[in-house]
């Protein structure tokens, strides 16, 4: 009989006596619903990831750009004609002649970037989740307007902000209100990374404020009474009780608002439009921008940025993991 | 013993009104910009984002009847609508037997199979779009919705498998042994018990889904190459990006493209918090 529903790992003392084949059909039969259940998503991951990405970084590993690739024009089919370079585009992104300006600066653009806006997420969505998960009137309605930036597309608010943060959009009309100074925010370099970072930040708190407001509304109250009656000041009760409830999600969510963050890019390329800001522009956006942004189209360079972006988040990840797991025994 | 019930009493309704006020802001900052961009579209000339003034003497919706009359606005929703509604519902149902395998059957390979969707999640789309245009080439699905749907599965499922993992997690595993005593088969279980108790969680995912595909700029403004593929997101693009940008219709449209992402968004919301937090908690 199949047993679909197993919790247990069978021991295997017995079985690996018996021949490859016959342990084989064994395992077939034991877990073919689970193959079935997952075969889709491993074919279309297979397919359209795991293909890209071994052919990703067989680029990286040539000079191919858009003059010598294979393509066709009208009835020509013309052949690849790109050559293998080996290591070189490496070499030539990450200490070659113009590094700095086209790599360094960048990533360290996009470490700020992130740091900035997933510690602005947060701290933002876990003050509104602490407000929103007190008995209030009218609590509903808040978490409903202040989920909306969520509900409508990434898209349509970035074209709003372009809006308002327009030389003499509502923005800068309110700043003169003020007597403040009325900066060009999508022109000036600095002030540019002010403002992706604004926008990224009004577009990304709703997850992080509805992801705590779940893990809030998961620590038991019984906590908090027992906190209060051991005579524990407010701010005790969040720092130890809240904040250790609140682990397990902030431990996803941070690591998954920093990926996104890290690999954000309709923000940046929307907000600046195809070609503008140079130094606002994150690694992602730039090697978008090195491979079908421009004539020639650099494919090699732009897939050696991806895999090197791949390659940092991985490592991250590994780093990140490791170090939860350990804090986790403590 | 009086003196101090008022005293607390007083505090708690300083409290409230500090939440009120904080809470009162924050929804003002969360509302303005999607209020501006519908003051802005009710301007008729396509300067009159910059003296915002003077749209409440001449408020009109020509703009929108000039959207909806005289560009391809429709051919797009419906492209759009096709594409997201194909994407939520072949994804989730990709994404739950996907989730329901992983978190209950210890089949050889699982644990790499969770590692590959985690994974999936950290692609840039650089490195991933160039190849991916051509293996789109190669099986003639460049300009088709098939192409865009296939793509938009292979980013948006891991992500929901994950998520339903951790829901599916959270549902006593009595049950699915209750249902093998009674003699269903593993899919009968799945289709039977356990996919209507995660109704929340299959919400949430669809919601998800259905918001990125909506929503996505890269991939469609790179493999649908007629304009009457477009997305809504890209035919948006097509008003500003020519040289005299004509954001008067842009706002107009954009309004138009949220409207029915909120309704939506509206139907599901009394599911989003329960549901994210099983896929946050446990995944």
């Amino acid at each position: 009989m199949t047993v679909a529903v197993d919790g247990a790992a069978p021991t295997n003392a017995s079985k690996a006596r018996r021949g490859l084949p016959e342990r084989l059909r064994q395992s077939w039969q034991k877990h073919w619903y689970a193959y079935a259940m997952v075969a889709p998503i491993v074919v279309v991951l297979g397919v359209l990831v795991l293909y890209p990405l071994v052919q990703g970084v067989y680029y990286t590993l040539t000079d191919a750009n858009s003059l010598n690739s294979a393509r066709t024009i009208g009835a020509n089919h013309i052949d690849a004609t790109y050559e293998f370079v080996g290591l070189h585009n490496y070499a030539d992104v990450l200490w070659g002649p113009t590094a700095w300006d086209r790599f360094w600066s960048h990533f360290i653009w996009t470490v700020v970037w992130t740091v900035a806006c997933v510690t602005l997420h947060y701290v933002i969505g876990l003050a509104l989740a602490l407000l929103l998960n007190q008995k209030l009137r009218g609590r509903t309605f808040y978490r409903m307007m202040l989920i909306l930036p969520w509900a409508v597309p990434t898209f349509v608010t970035v074209f709003s902000w372009r809006l308002m943060l327009s030389d003499s959009g509502i923005v800068n009309t309110a700043l003169g209100t003020l007597h403040l100074p009325q900066p060009q925010w999508l022109e000036e370099p600095h002030f540019q990374q002010l403002a992706a970072i604004l926008v990224n930040t009004w577009v990304g708190v709703p997850f992080m404020m509805v992801s705590l407001l779940g893990g809030l509304q998961s620590i038991s109250a019984d906590l908090y009474e027992a906190a209060e009656m051991d005579g524990a000041s407010a701010w005790q009760r969040f720092r130890h009780v809240t904040l250790p409830g609140l682990r397990p999600v902030s431990a996803t969510v941070v690591l998954l608002g920093i990926i996104w963050t890290f690999n954000q890019f309709v923000i940046i390329f929307l907000l600046f439009g195809n070609g503008g800001a140079p130094d606002a522009q994150i690694l992602v956006t730039w090697a978008y921008r090195l491979g079908f942004g421009q004539q020639p189209r650099d494919f090699a360079q732009s897939a050696t940025y991806g895999v090197l972006l791949l390659s940092i988040l991985i490592v991250f990840t590994s780093f990140y993991r490791r170090w939860l797991a350990r804090n986790e025994q403590v | 013993m009086a003196t101090k019930v008022v005293s607390r009493d007083h505090g708690r309704r300083r409290t409230a009104v500090l939440s009120h006020l904080a809470l009162g802001v924050a929804s003002l900052v969360a509302l303005f910009p999607i209020a501006w961009l519908v003051f802005i579209s009710l301007g008729p000339d396509k300067d009159d984002y910059l003296h915002p003034g003077r749209i409440w003497s001449k408020i009109t919706f020509s703009n929108y009847a000039f959207v909806t009359e005289h560009t391809r606005f429709f051919t797009w929703l419906g492209n759009t609508a096709l594409i997201a509604l194909l994407t939520c519902v072949i994804g989730v149902m990709f994404a739950a037997t996907t989730g329901y395998a992983v978190s209950r059957m210890r089949f050889p390979g699982y644990r790499k199979l969770m590692w590959v969707l985690l994974v999936t999640q950290m692609f840039p789309i650089a490195v991933l779009i160039v190849p991916m245009y051509q293996i789109l080439g190669d099986l003639g699905l460049i300009d088709t919705y098939g192409g865009l749907i296939l793509v938009y599965c292979s980013t948006a499922v891991p992500y929901c498998a994950w998520m339903l993992k951790g829901y599916f997690d959270s549902i006593p595993i009595e049950i699915d042994e209750a249902g093998r005593v009674d003699g269903l088969t593993p899919f009968g279980t799945f289709f039977r018990l356990i996919l209507p108790l995660a109704r929340p969680g299959l919400a949430v995912a669809a919601f998800y889904t259905c918001l990125t595909a909506w929503g996505e700029v890269a991939f469609a403004s790179t493999f649908m190459l007629d304009d009457s593929k477009y997305t809504l997101a890209v035919g948006l693009s097509s008003f500003v990006s020519q040289h005299d940008a004509q954001w008067n219709y842009m706002a107009a449209t954009a309004v138009l493209i949220a409207i029915p992402v909120s309704a939506v968004f509206y139907l599901v919301q009394k599911h989003l918090v329960t549901g994210m937090t099983a896929g946050a908690t446990k995944g």
